[in-house]
């Protein structure tokens, strides 16, 4: 890889160039970090977080126990029309298969192609972001590598409630920078048509979300 | 408190009613203004042309004619704006003296609206105007002055006034000093959009705290024959039931107003 | 510092600004198009914003890292090398444009592709780099809906977000159903115009080239110097795709990109959605650090660009454009922009930012620049709706004002020797107040000569273009009165006597 790394006179220049931009020694201002980092007192984060995923146009589902668990699952993935569910290598998902769809493991990893043709994958999420309507995915073990959430045209994504944290800032705090992470707010979108928001590019065009807890 | 007014260049030479508003009213509430008659420019159009050279002896000599004074009222937002934002910036480039003398002056430096407000403390100023005005917020009383409703407040404490909203009231009419000229397609594009904007409030008059801007709209208003006429803040805050829009109207203030006399021979609004 | 590169391409034949938003105005469709687009993205900035208590903190908190971060670029840039590398990644560095270029080319070149999929970049169209792997033999496949209509329809961006704002429905469907055929795979033969339809037939046409591609190019929001990481904000997901599948990934990054530590995305992760696209946070954010094992792209390309950011970096006032995170705020408030589109600007970086980026970075400020480049700066009324808007607070209000002083007292822009003599004489009126008033004496005089106190169409000779035809061609003015304030004030002293 090294052999790419022909360069050094571009980067003995380019810094020099910088140093020497910088003659007049501007003084780094102090940052001040007085805007909020918590969620604000009394906030229900749970509900929050429900409320605006639901802005999204996903769907999202909170459920209390396991009954209840499953009951929604299946109505959720009956409604999508899903019979097979790609799920990561380490997941704790194992209860779908009760629900009749046929499970595919990613282990071996699926190459793009059979990754492309099932309809839909379930993970579970790293954190999940009240005021933002976010679900982070952080590569763990119930969320396998990125590709696995993005080629399925549909994500079903289980959030449990102590995993929803208030706002950004307590986010970006619990998070592990050496880990891949794909921050997900609704389905795949674009408003790149007269700027009016329309559902459903690229990645998964549909986002269901069961909050448990 | 020794007041001066600062009449800017503009209002001298083609709005001189607007600066006898400002008289009158500040007279009405027991207040004398100054007129030194050293002062000429802010110097507002060689710094935002890129003549800051020239734009020099202009802070100099303004500093030179309202030093010594508590308090020095302008009838114009975009002046105002270039003394206390810019005069800094052009005197710390010349150097010498002038850095402090602007820190001195500067300050003491304010708007129409804010002087009525925040200085003397009145909204209700004892004016008298029946008929409809929507406010026109030039953006340099928006974004750099920050005047807020002060002027709002003053006209809705004018008797008779009714104050209706202005459409997209805070995009610029564009004017913008040379930008009129040097981007001529594009300004009579965004006042255009002014002018329809006044029409849809249902306004007898278009109200603003900068004559500038008011010539550039009015200009179109006038070329269109547009059945609507614009009027400085002073200007309506000077009106009282003795002295009902004040008479006569120097020929500058009637084509700001306008109506092309031609048109409109005796202006409905103004009985 | 002088440099007689020209690093920052005009879009090609491109004429100073006025002259080209002439012609943009004419272009009814497009005025609505684009009136009706930025009203609705500003409506919905606005709403997200309000909603945000500490918005203004936030913002000066933007201000003060993104400031931070160009005090200290150069030990910056060091440290986000080093952890790149320790993450497995591998850091170029490009003075301009061509060397980038060369370099993503000879990477390509390594793999042996005939074509790379693209997330659409700023610094990529910047360097024109579709141009450079074109001549290559490589074919990029821009991937974001609206670079792809651009693309298709053999356009030019006009917006930084949304490069194809310009275009209603309807030309885009007409588009989809003309060109996609010729490069992949065809828009439905019945291709409504509706938004969903488009955006379903261009994942059609897209998703083969995203399963094929062995190499993506892409650029970066923000690089974090402490950690590596680098992050990109989208919304449809082909950021994802190119940032994911392919084997390998070589992203362009101009070096003022970068944020000092991991904890302050959390400043620009709540800024720059809102300020861009109005939302409360976008579909798609990725952050990847180097290389992971398994999972992504297992080669890793990091290409830090300077083209030119260094000669802003030197100018202590026009430098805070540097502080930019391209949210497009600025151009979606704009009522020049409004108006005239992106294209008039002739440059990949339209509107105010545009302004005061663009000319920097043709580098205004060591030599004399061309006329499209010098009528920048004057492409703005002094509104000051960018300042408020702009989640970094740049003030360009200030750079604009700078920049004209440049081209004027500095003699970087061409001469225009009537408006110097114009500027001069009123100067010279204004030095004594003798002077002024006299010459509104003899104003006086000649608005006695008006009719009715108007002054309406002035008849010049055609080929009589200055200031004065200019403005009456649309607007008449007041005559001057017969006496001045002052003239008025000294009469009567102030009134008294009336
Ligand atoms: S200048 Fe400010 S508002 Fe404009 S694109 Fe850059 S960050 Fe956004």
């Amino acid at each position: 890889m090294e052999r790419y790394e022909a360069n050094r006179e571009a980067r003995t220049v380019i810094l020099d160039r910088l140093r020497t931009a910088l003659d007049d020694r501007p003084k780094p201002p102090p940052v001040r970090r007085a805007y909020r980092r918590e969620r604000p007192a009394g906030l229900d984060v749970v509900g929050r977080f429900a409320e605006r995923v639901a802005d999204y146009e996903a769907t999202v589902l909170r459920v209390y126990d396991a009954q209840d668990l499953l009951s929604a699952a299946s109505d959720l993935l009956r409604e999508a029309g899903v019979s097979r569910l790609a799920v990561p290598t380490g997941s704790r998902l194992a209860w779908l298969t009760r629900l009749g769809v046929e499970l595919v493991v990613d282990s071996p990893p699926l190459d793009n192609d059979a990754l492309g043709e099932i309809d839909a994958v379930a993970t579970g999420c790293a954190l999940a972001i009240a005021e933002t309507g976010t679900i982070v995915l952080d590569t763990g073990p119930d969320q396998g590598r990125r590709a696995l959430t993005l080629l399925p045209d549909y994500h079903l994504c289980v959030v449990r409630a102590d995993q929803v944290v208030g706002t950004v800032p307590e986010a970006v705090a619990r998070l592990n920078p050496r880990r891949p992470q794909t921050w997900i707010s609704g389905p795949s979108a674009t408003s790149d048509i007269e700027l009016e928001r329309v559902e459903g590019v690229h990645g998964p065009r549909t986002l269901h979300v069961l909050l448990t807890g | 408190m020794r007041l001066a007014l600062f009449i800017t260049c503009f209002n001298d030479t083609l709005f001189p009613e607007t600066g006898k508003s400002v008289v009158r009213v500040l007279r009405r509430l027991g207040h004398e203004v100054e007129f030194p008659y050293d002062q000429v420019c802010c110097g507002q159009m060689h710094f935002n042309s890129g003549y800051r050279e020239d734009a020099v002896p202009l802070v100099r000599s303004f500093v030179d004619a309202f030093e010594g004074y508590d308090a020095v009222v302008v009838p114009s937002g975009s002046c105002t704006a270039m003394v206390r934002e810019y005069h800094a910036v052009v005197a710390r480039q010349a150097g010498g003296t002038l850095p402090a003398g602007v820190a001195r002056v500067a300050p003491k430096v304010y708007e129409f609206s804010e002087f009525l407000v925040d200085v003397l403390g009145v909204t209700d100023v004892g004016a008298y105007f029946p008929h409809s005005v929507a406010y026109h917020p030039t953006c340099h009383s928006l974004r750099l002055l920050r005047v807020g409703d002060r002027p709002t407040r003053l006209l809705r404490a004018v008797r008779g006034l009714t104050l209706v909203d202005l459409p997209r009231a805070d995009e610029c009419c564009g004017f913008g000093g040379t930008f009129a000229v040097k981007n001529v397609d594009t300004s009579v594009a965004m006042g255009g959009d002014k002018v329809s904007a006044a029409l849809e409030s249902g306004a007898q008059v278009l109200c603003a705290g900068d004559n500038s801007c008011l010539t550039h709209i009015g200009g179109l208003i006038s070329r269109q024959h547009a059945g609507i006429r614009v009027l400085h803040l002073a200007d309506i805050l000077a009106c009282t039931e003795a002295l009902p829009d004040l008479q006569p109207y120097g020929p500058g203030l009637d084509i700001a107003s306008g109506f092309a006399a031609e048109q409109t021979p005796a202006p409905e609004v103004t009985r | 510092m002088t440099t007689s590169v020209r690093r920052e391409p005009t879009f090609v034949g491109m004429p100073p600004f006025p002259e080209a938003a002439h012609a943009e105005l004419a272009n009814d469709v497009q005025r609505a198009n684009l009136r009706a687009a930025t009203h609705t993205i500003r409506a919905k900035r606005d709403a997200v914003v309000a909603e945000v208590p500490d918005w203004e903190l936030l913002r000066r908190a933007g201000e003060a890292i993104k400031d931070d971060v160009l005090a200290g670029l150069p030990g910056y840039l060091e440290r986000l090398e080093v952890a790149v590398r320790a993450a497995g990644g591998v850091v170029h560095w490009a003075r301009d444009a061509a060397e980038a270029n060369t370099i993503v080319v000879a990477i390509a070149r390594a793999k042996g592709v005939d074509e790379v999929v693209k997330v659409k970049s700023m610094a990529t169209e910047e360097i024109e780099l579709n141009n450079a792997l074109a001549r290559a033999g490589i074919h990029a496949w821009e991937t974001d809906l609206a670079q792809l209509i651009v693309q298709l329809g053999e356009d030019l961006p006009s917006h930084i977000l949304v490069p194809a704002i310009h275009r209603n429905r309807a030309e885009i469907r007409e588009i989809f159903v003309r060109e996609m055929g010729r490069f992949g795979r065809p828009a439905p033969e019945r291709l409504s115009d509706e938004p969903g339809a488009l955006a379903a037939a261009a994942r059609r046409h897209l998703r083969e080239k995203f399963l094929r591609a062995k190499v993506a190019v892409s650029g970066g929001n923000f690089a974090i110097a402490d950690t590596g990481t680098v992050c990109v904000v989208e919304s449809e997901g082909n950021g994802r795709m190119c940032l994911t599948l392919p084997e390998t990934l070589i992203t362009v990054l101009g070096v003022e990109k970068l944020l000092p530590t991991w904890s302050d995305l959390e400043v620009f992760l709540q800024l720059l959605p809102r300020s861009a696209t109005g939302e409360r946070m976008n579909p798609y954010t990725s952050m990847w650090t180097g290389v992971t094992p398994g999972d992504g792209p297992q080669e890793f390309h990091l290409i830090l660009l300077d083209n030119g950011r260094s000669d802003v970096l030197a100018d202590p006032v026009g430098r805070q454009a540097l502080r930019c995170i391209r949210c497009s705020a600025c151009l979606n408030v704009c009522p020049v922009y409004e108006r005239t589109g992106g294209h008039a600007y002739g440059s990949v970086y339209p509107g105010p930012i545009g302004a005061i980026l663009t000319p920097q970075l043709r580098g205004i400020a060591a030599h004399r620049v061309d006329a499209q480049t010098a009528s920048l700066p004057f492409a703005s009324s002094l509104c000051g709706a960018c300042f408020d808007a702009c989640p970094v607070r740049i003030d360009i209000p200030e750079v604009l004002v700078h920049l004209r002083a440049q081209l004027v007292d500095g003699e970087r822009g061409p001469r225009d020797r009537a408006e110097e003599v114009g500027m001069k004489a009123v100067r010279w009126a204004f030095e004594k107040p003798w002077r002024i008033g006299f010459a509104q004496h003899v104003a006086g005089v000649g608005g006695r000569f008006a009719r009715h106190g108007v002054i309406g169409r002035v008849p010049l000779p055609k080929r009589f273009t200055g200031p004065v035809s200019a403005w009456f061609a649309d607007r008449d003015a007041p005559a001057p009165p017969a006496e001045s304030f002052r003239s008025w004030y000294k009469r009567t002293d102030g009134g008294q006597e009336e």
